[in-house]
């Protein structure tokens, strides 16, 4: 079937198209170049209309057991928000952690066609698996967390080398059937079972005696020498913590010119100036983060409203606690690979944190000059569930409208912020950079992310709208492999997408070791603790789609 | 004759899984790392294959049709038991949410005393490689926690080396309400357990007074259900010295009325002790899918497994939506029984349509309209189970070659059967 998008203002960035008019085809669910043949079986006239690649969410919980623990542990919210069956979408519930099939829904009718679950333990992967097998539509994939898990720590306290640490980020992303790495509060979730409460980046784990700043370099260096295309995920050490903005300007830093992605940062940019000592720190990490081109981040942006923070960070989630809202959390230590802690929130426009938290995010977004390495994300659903993004694109795209919101907001944040005097507005080509072309390229999705011929055909189809807000909550057609998944932002028709991974070699003598680790102190064969191919292709709907690793 | 080594097992709920078992044709025999629950699970002959309408035995085609006959024009159907797999719990679901079913999980009951206190305020947990590598002192409560799974010591506490312990034999073990009914929590070196005893319908006024002492704050009383204050001091004091203490709960061995309240004590009073040292919550639990049904039902609507699609949409009601509630009151007008892994636990007796979907070898006191023998995943197919950390997934093993189907191929089948007519 040769389908043909006619007429639509193209924005690929990834193609280095800007906003020129120009028709699409797709055939066999592709991109293709315009035919020889002029036999359109169908055609879809975008005269007026805007044309992007569909959107790629480089870092949403969408998947693991945190975010059933979320789940489970909010019925009420649920109850605000039942979703029905139609005759060709189940049921389930939406708002803040929606069920798996109604988030494959909700993100496809607002043109994305891909999530990433940042927060996969190796433990626990099976289950991040299976929750992402069902979501329909999307493409996913997840990065795999290391550094907590004894394993890795007991080799860096016997002085193991790299090539070894490498074989064993391998294995684990081999076993895991993940994407990229990611990095939690490092080796503080495992300092946490030892009653630590905070770790700095210098600080010791009292029982192994590294520090999160060996431990970033370590792994920073097995992703770089693995090559693989996403650089190494981290959610940096005191999170939310006032004065965290040193840490992260040290993180920097103490990386060395390594890739490093700095996960929700607005979560790691707060100083201690004011009479509340809580202020934006958003100036001086986006200066570190211009000038240092290794590094790229995603926002974490806060929005007002409830929602339930889920982390692996079971250690400043235990400490965060007392936010709880409603008051109600949970913390778990897990089978010595990781942690996870749920604590609901209700972020307040009239509470001053909260206030100068949304305003650090949106900061963040307008400082930092380079659209191609900062990404549009709420840390879903931790800053706001990600139904908010097209609000926040409009935040984002018009000045006059981000200033209204900020003239609402606790008077005392509104002085700590230099928000009104930012004029700086994101133009559809950068909105389609940070949420598409990007993201693509940051995760190291190979035909992903464009529209030049040879590209998955995910497309998304707006009409353009001064107010972008209700552009980009309801795109004309969505596009998925090349069949109309969307119509006028509602689901028409559905299917599975694919897992994305990596394969990076590893030494397979890896195994020996492990294997009497396994023995001794796990509560698993090795052999019982892989996952197998079959296990996410066996139902007949699920795919895997490797990844070429940089040369 | 084959041998099958490492073989995870959905029946213990403590995820067992280096099982070595012989296979010769469809019999199996545990050699290795049995126990009383697993061994019999394992071992469990299969009965009929074939399925059955009224009790005349007819092609899955036929059962197949006639169970969505059944289904067709009900206005409330019930699906109980939903003991089974990830896969068959999504079949599952998905038929409910075509035919406006209840489902339930047979031990949603027990379970909701953890759900409600959950749902409430939340709680700390732990899973169990940090049990079997940190925990110091173990609080067993109102448990007869080797019954339950009787490798529970072997495995998790009494083993060779602990990343984190000098000497596993210094462990320490409190039993508080039910005494052991054997010896498993007695450490190799000998050292028996502490047990402080009282009735199970005490246990709310003893974990109070415990949860009371740990806060620090005073008892005039002198004893409580038979228990001295004294000796529930010395268990307070020792659980703020543990560097790692694990305390564990059978939910549904609280057999009172409102003994979420009890899982609820016990849940904040970990959270007291973590203010200064560190303390988890093991909830026990794990078994007829229980967890697996709780895990798919939670992704897939938001709510554990005990849901109703009557209205188009999931609603969630630990009360109300209770299998033998419901057909009780008269609420119901057919019942589906899903359960792949015990012959034993059958559906409630009841006039109403009933659709078996059950492990081979089941057995009734009342012929169900309609009933289709499946295969148990981990024996005749692949499949996962939680484990009752609920953390992990165990990746099921196929055994043997039965031709059984399994319940997700079973209930897809009716789905589709039901969306033809």
């Amino acid at each position: 079937m040769l389908i043909k998008l006619t007429g639509g203002r193209v924005y690929d960035p990834a193609g280095g198209v800007d906003g020129v008019i120009k028709d699409i085809y797709i055939k066999d669910g592709r991109i293709i170049d315009k035919p020889a043949e002029a036999n359109i079986d169908k055609e879809y006239d975008c005269r007026g209309k805007v044309v992007m690649s569909g959107a790629i969410d480089m870092h949403t919980h969408i998947g693991g057991g945190k975010g059933n623990i979320a789940r489970t542990l909010l019925p009420e919210d649920h109850r605000q928000d039942p979703v029905a069956r139609t005759d060709i979408t189940r049921s389930g519930c939406g708002h803040a952690m929606p069920s798996t099939y109604v988030t494959g829904y909700r993100y496809a009718e607002m043109g994305y066609t891909a999530g990433f679950e940042p927060a996969v333990l190796p433990i626990n992967a099976r289950q991040a698996h299976m929750e992402m097998a069902d979501i329909p539509i999307l493409d996913k994939g997840g990065y795999v967390m290391l550094g907590s898990d004894d394993y890795f720590l007991r080799m860096l306290t016997a002085k193991k080398d790299q090539k070894a640490i490498n074989d064993y980020v391998a294995w684990t992303i081999h076993s895991a059937k993940a994407i990229g790495v990611k990095v939690v509060n490092p080796g503080g979730i495992n300092a946490f079972k030892f009653n630590q409460r905070k770790l700095d980046l210098d600080e010791q784990n009292s029982h192994y005696g590294v520090t999160p700043r060996e431990i970033l370099r370590v792994l920073a260096t097995a992703v770089k020498e693995l090559g693989i295309s996403h650089p190494l995920h981290v959610h940096g050490c005191n999170l939310g913590v006032p004065g965290n903005m040193q840490t992260t300007l040290d993180t920097i830093q103490g990386i060395g010119g390594l890739p490093m992605h700095l996960t929700h940062i607005q979560f790691h940019s707060y100083g201690t100036e004011g009479d509340l000592k809580f202020s934006s720190g958003a100036a001086q990490i986006a200066e570190a983060v211009n000038r240092n081109k290794n590094i790229t981040i995603d926002v974490g942006q806060v929005l007002f409203g409830q929602t339930v923070t889920a982390s692996g960070d079971s250690m400043r989630q235990h400490a965060n606690h007392k936010y709880a809202s409603p008051n109600k959390w949970v913390v778990m230590d897990i089978e010595c690979d990781a942690g996870c802690g749920v604590v609901p929130f209700k972020y307040k426009d009239q509470n001053f944190v909260n206030a100068l938290q949304w305003a650090i995010g949106l900061e963040t977004f307008l400082l930092v000059d380079d659209p191609w390495r900062i990404f549009l994300t709420t840390d879903h659903p931790n800053g706001a569930p990600f139904t908010s993004y097209p609000h926040l694109i409009r935040l984002l795209m018009d000045r006059t409208f981000r200033n209204d919101v900020l003239a609402t907001i606790h008077p005392e944040a509104q002085k700590m912020t230099t928000l009104a005097s930012i004029t700086r507005e994101y133009s559809l080509q950068e909105i389609a950079i940070m949420t598409r072309a990007g993201a693509a390229k940051l995760i190291g999705l190979k035909d992903r992310g464009g529209l030049t011929a040879g590209y998955c055909a995910d497309i998304t189809v707006y009409t353009d709208n001064a107010n972008c807000q209700a552009m980009f909550e309801k795109p004309d057609y969505v596009f998925k492999d090349g069949e109309l998944v969307v119509v006028d932002g509602k689901v028409v028709h559905t299917l599975w997408g694919t897992t994305h991974v990596v394969r990076p070699d590893f030494d397979p003598s890896v195994e020996k070791d492990l294997k009497s680790y396994f023995d001794r102190y796990l509560t698993m064969k090795l052999g019982n603790f892989k996952i197998s191919d079959d296990e996410i292709t066996e139902d007949g709907r699920g795919s895997l789609t490797v990844h070429p690793l940089r040369a | 004759m084959t041998v099958i080594i490492e073989v995870p097992s959905p029946f213990c709920g403590v995820g067992t899984d280096d099982l070595t078992i012989q296979v010769d044709g469809v019999t199996l025999k545990v050699t290795e790392n049995g126990c009383a629950v697993n061994t019999p699970a394992f071992e469990q002959a299969i009965g009929d294959t074939s399925p059955r309408i009224a009790g005349k035995a007819v092609s899955l085609q036929e059962a197949v049709s006639k169970a969505a006959s059944y289904l067709k024009d009900t206005k409330q159907p019930v699906i109980g038991g939903c003991a089974t797999d990830v896969n068959g719990m999504r079949a599952l679901l998905s038929l409910a949410d075509r035919c406006g079913a209840v489902v339930d999980n047979m031990n949603f009951t027990a379970a909701r005393n953890n759900f409600l206190a959950l749902q409430d305020s939340g709680w700390m947990n732990t899973t169990l490689a940090e049990v079997k590598n940190r925990c110091d002192l173990l609080l067993v409560v109102g448990t007869d926690l080797e019954s339950f799974a009787p490798r529970f010591f072997e495995r998790y506490l009494w083993v060779q080396e602990a990343m984190f312990l000098d000497d596993t034999n210094q462990r320490e073990v409190i039993y508080l309400g039910k005494a052991p009914s054997g010896i498993a929590s007695t450490s190799p070196a000998g050292q028996q357990p502490k047990v402080v005893t009282c009735d199970n319908e005490s246990l709310p006024e003893v974990v109070a007074v415990l949860r009371a002492l740990v806060k620090g704050q005073p008892i005039r009383a002198e004893q409580v259900g038979g228990i001295a204050v004294s000796e529930l001091q010395a268990i307070a004091d020792k659980l703020k010295a543990a560097k790692y203490g694990v305390v564990t709960w059978a939910a549904g061995a609280l057999g009172y009325t409102q003994g979420e309240l009890t899982v609820q004590v016990l849940s904040e009073m970990i959270k007291d002790i973590n203010r200064t040292t560190r303390c988890s919550g093991l909830p026990l639990a794990g078994k007829d899918g229980d967890q697996t049904a709780n895990q798919a039902c939670g992704w897939t609507t938001g709510y554990p497994a005990r849901v109703r699609f009557a209205r188009g949409y999931p609603e969630y009601d630990p009360y109300l939506y209770d299998t033998n509630l419901m057909l009780a009151n008269g609420e119901a007008d057919a019942l589906v029984w899903v359960n792949a892994f015990n012959t034993k636990a059958v559906p409630p007796v009841s006039d109403l349509p009933t659709i078996v979907i059950g492990r081979s070898g089941m057995t009734f006191t009342q012929e169900p309209d309609v009933f289709i023998p499946v295969g148990t995943p981990g024996i005749d197919h692949a499949g996962h189970a939680y484990r009752t950390d609920n953390v992990v997934a165990i990746r099921l093993k196929k055994l043997r070659e039965s031709g059984l189907p399994s319940t997700a191929e079973v209930l897809s089948a009716i789905e589709h059967a039901l969306k033809e007519t």
